[in-house]
């Protein structure tokens, strides 16, 4: 059948500055640019470019430039061209459109309407590269009290086990599978130079990585894959996962091309055979359930460990954060409406779910207002940008977010939207081995970390700029916040006041 | 009260809480029990869980759900009937359940094998999968509720119905729904219009009636029956039509 469907992009080549070096037609691996051997010349299938600029990276005589192709429909506000493209495609296939990354529409992004306090004249700042200040965090559930035995003053509670980060920007649940190997180890890396955490998504953790134990969170979800005894005993946390910011409701499906035998081996499933992940836990119906397996994970690993809930943000999400604390969670992950994903239709990822801000606040105050906010820890996740959004996270009563998105553009990923064809041409999204080499460990691993390192920085100086010299000062602390441009129930929800106000 | 005998511990369970219980299984272990007798045990849970060796557990009384979640090796006997999530995500080992079972036995295994005399609840062998050398086994006595190998992507069930009248068909509905690996052994009939659409019906080779034979055998030999009886009996035999029921279900 012929498609309807015009190319979203142009690849313009300067014929002046091209050398025919195929450089492009390499990095390519979406099959858009060609080498013509008859005429000599480097040319393009447009219709395949998907515009992640892989090629006007690499081109060495800077002879490309993707752009969009100026698809000029008659105007309309409501039949947009992204719109009818999607029509288009359903007529031609039949199918559920995928997608991969998080929502990209233009519902409100609430992070951009708040703005943080600084202190000025009645209080001084700190200035933080010559004064200390403290980031460290502890995930896990805290006591009601603590008592001290007389006279020695040692410690006299019995803790339940806490997890120390160094930064409270952990790397969020990524299958290997749903990316490859090396992406995996260069956050595992990151994550353990920087005394934070990484996750290993729904998939198992490869050989390779156990000795990163220390630095990491284990998933358990509704396939179970890879989840066997060392897997538990390997991590730091454990984490059930329930639902993912892009897909509430919506289980997985890895395909199996993507099963190679390296996955197949930190799965446990054979070579080239569907992963399904099915929509929902079936031994999780009820909140009984959840506690259910909570303590079975306990017991498994004799209570050593702390255990993890992540949700999808969804209207319920306090009320629902609230069952998981009472069910015995040591931490409770909220994944907002612009959590992103390996693959997910594209319909659920762009209409299901609410914002984080609005979650988070939410089901602080909520946890709050029952009095077992100290019962759990609450890490926000889904579309967190910059130590801004981190820093205002923490204030809205978050103790640590999770990135995915902006962790994978560190490694090169430029959010072309592409991550379910499993052809990445960044090497990221992938289990091609051709591709997968691109990302290196050791490179990659750096520039994670500096991610990370520049973000504590910022954070640092937010916090000396207010006046506190330890994050726990701003935690959960919304006087230190304001709203532009928002309505009442707005600020009502943040729990936050209006600028000026 | 705890008494001990070479390596033969026997524990009281009337009044322990599953915790202080299941401490005291792995105490026991780790002083090199190799069989372990649990009396009165009244819906503890989790027992078995987080156990590694091939350790013996004989349980009198009615343990509580999640028996042998993630089990990587025991050997467990219960004289009585087990709960729900008997065997969840299980790795290795063995449940032999003298009684009946409840729901989403052997939810997620990768290995193991689970003998259960009596009848079993829904979703039994549910996300059942296999891996290298591993296979799960389930080999019901009795009859199942619905959905019973929902999304089931390896291992083997056999259901025996020993207690269904004669031409009376098992009345588990929406069997192997989504299912996409693994078998079901099926002694009498399940009506075609119970069966999941990704299900195929046929009748057992002799690769399958070898499997069939193994393991009945060894479930007559635990409960008392005489396999050959059990085998003289009309079999059918349930397999995934599609390995990848998913496949075409994405335009891109």
């Amino acid at each position: 059948m012929k498609t309807f469907v015009t190319p979203k992009f142009k690849v313009n080549r300067d014929e002046d500055r091209c050398i025919q070096c195929q450089v492009c037609v390499n990095q390519c691996s979406f099959g858009a640019n060609y080498y013509d051997a008859e005429e000599n010349k480097v040319k393009s299938r447009e219709e395949l470019c998907t515009g992640c600029h892989r090629c006007e990276a690499f081109c060495p005589t800077n002879a490309i430039r993707v752009t969009y192709n100026p698809l000029d429909y008659r105007g309309n506000y409501n039949w947009r061209p992204d719109i009818i493209e999607d029509i288009t495609k359903q007529s031609e296939t039949g199918g559920v459109l995928l997608t991969g990354m998080g929502d990209d529409k233009s519902q409100r992004i609430y992070w951009d309407h708040i703005v943080l306090n600084a202190s000025q004249v009645t209080n001084p700042s700190i200035d933080p590269l010559r004064e200390p200040m403290e980031l460290t965090t502890y995930l896990g559930q805290k006591p009601e009290r603590l008592e001290l035995e007389p006279g020695t003053h040692n410690l006299k509670t019995k803790m339940t086990p806490q997890v120390k980060l160094d930064v409270p920007v952990m790397f969020s649940a990524m299958s290997y599978g749903a990316v490859s190997l090396n992406v995996q180890e260069s956050l595992a890396r990151a994550a353990k130079e920087m005394g934070t955490l990484w996750n290993t998504g729904e998939g198992g953790l490869h050989p390779s990585l156990y000795k990163y134990g220390d630095n990491t969170i284990v998933q358990v979800a509704s396939g179970r894959f890879g989840v066997h005894a060392d897997y538990l005993d390997a991590a730091k946390i454990i984490e059930i996962k329930i639902g993912q910011g892009a897909k509430p409701g919506i289980g997985g499906h890895l395909p199996g091309e993507k099963v190679s035998a390296d996955v197949s081996l930190t799965r446990m499933i054979p070579e080239g055979t569907d992963a399904i992940s099915p929509a929902p836990q079936h031994d999780i119906y009820s909140i009984e359930d959840l506690a259910q397996l909570i303590y079975a994970l306990k017991e498994a690993t004799n209570y050593t460990k702390p255990v993890s809930v992540k949700i999808a943000a969804v209207h319920n999400a306090a009320a629902i954060a609230s069952g998981i604390v009472r069910g015995g969670a040591d931490i409770v992950v909220i994944d907002g409406l612009r959590g992103a994903t390996g693959a997910a239709p594209k319909v659920i990822r762009d209409n299901v779910g609410i914002p984080i801000e609005l979650a988070l606040a939410s089901v602080d105050s909520r946890l709050r207002q029952e009095g077992i906010r100290h019962r759990a820890s609450l890490v926000a996740s889904g579309g967190i940008r910059s130590s801004g959004d981190v820093a205002k996270a923490i204030a809205l009563g978050a103790d640590a977010v999770y990135i995915g998105t902006a962790a994978l553009i560190s490694l090169g990923c430029h959010v072309c939207q592409q991550c379910h064809t499993g052809k990445c041409a960044w090497g990221i999204c992938t289990t091609d081995l051709r591709l997968t080499k691109r990302i290196n460990p050791e490179i990659g691993a750096r520039r994670a970390a500096n991610l990370l390192r520049s973000w504590s920085i910022e954070l640092k100086d937010i916090l000396g700029g207010l006046g506190v010299n330890a994050l726990e000062s701003l935690r959960g602390n919304r006087l230190h916040l304001r709203g532009i441009g928002l309505s009442d129930t707005e600020l009502e929800i943040l729990g936050i006041r209006m600028a000026g106000n | 009260m705890t008494t001990m005998s070479e390596t033969i511990i026997k524990i009281d369970s009337t009044g322990v809480y599953y915790r202080d219980l299941n401490a005291r299984l792995r105490e026991a272990i780790t002083n090199g029990a190799t069989k372990i007798e649990l009396q009165n045990v009244y819906g503890q849970r989790y027992i078995g869980t987080d156990l590694n060796q091939p350790v013996e557990i004989e349980i009198f009384g009615t343990p509580g759900n999640d028996l042998g979640a993630f089990m990587n090796g025991p050997r467990i006997i219960i004289h009585g009937s087990a709960q729900d999530g008997c065997g969840n995500t299980m790795n290795e080992g063995e449940i032999i359940v003298h009684g009946r079972a409840g729901d989403t036995v052997g939810l997620s295994a990768r290995g193991g094998k689970i003998y259960i005399r009596g009848d079993v609840g829904y979703r039994a062998g549910i996300h059942m999968k296999e891996y290298q050398g591993k296979k799960p086994i389930i080999v019901i006595g009795g009859t199942a509720q619905d959905f019973l190998g929902e999304y089931m992507a390896g291992g083997t069930i056999i259901l025996l119905g020993l207690k269904l009248k004669d031409g009376q068909d098992h009345l588990s509905r929406y069997v192997g729904t989504g299912m996409h690996g693994g078998v079901i052994y099926v002694r009498g009939n399940i009506p075609k219009y119970h069966l999941g659409r990704e299900v195929g019906v046929a009748k057992l080779n002799e690769k399958d009636n070898a499997v069939l034979k193994e393991h009945v055998t060894v479930f007559s030999g635990l409960f008392g029956f005489n396999a050959d009886d059990i085998l003289k009996s009309n079999f059918i035999k349930l397999y995934p039509r599609w390995l990848r029921p998913y496949g075409r279900l994405y335009a891109y």
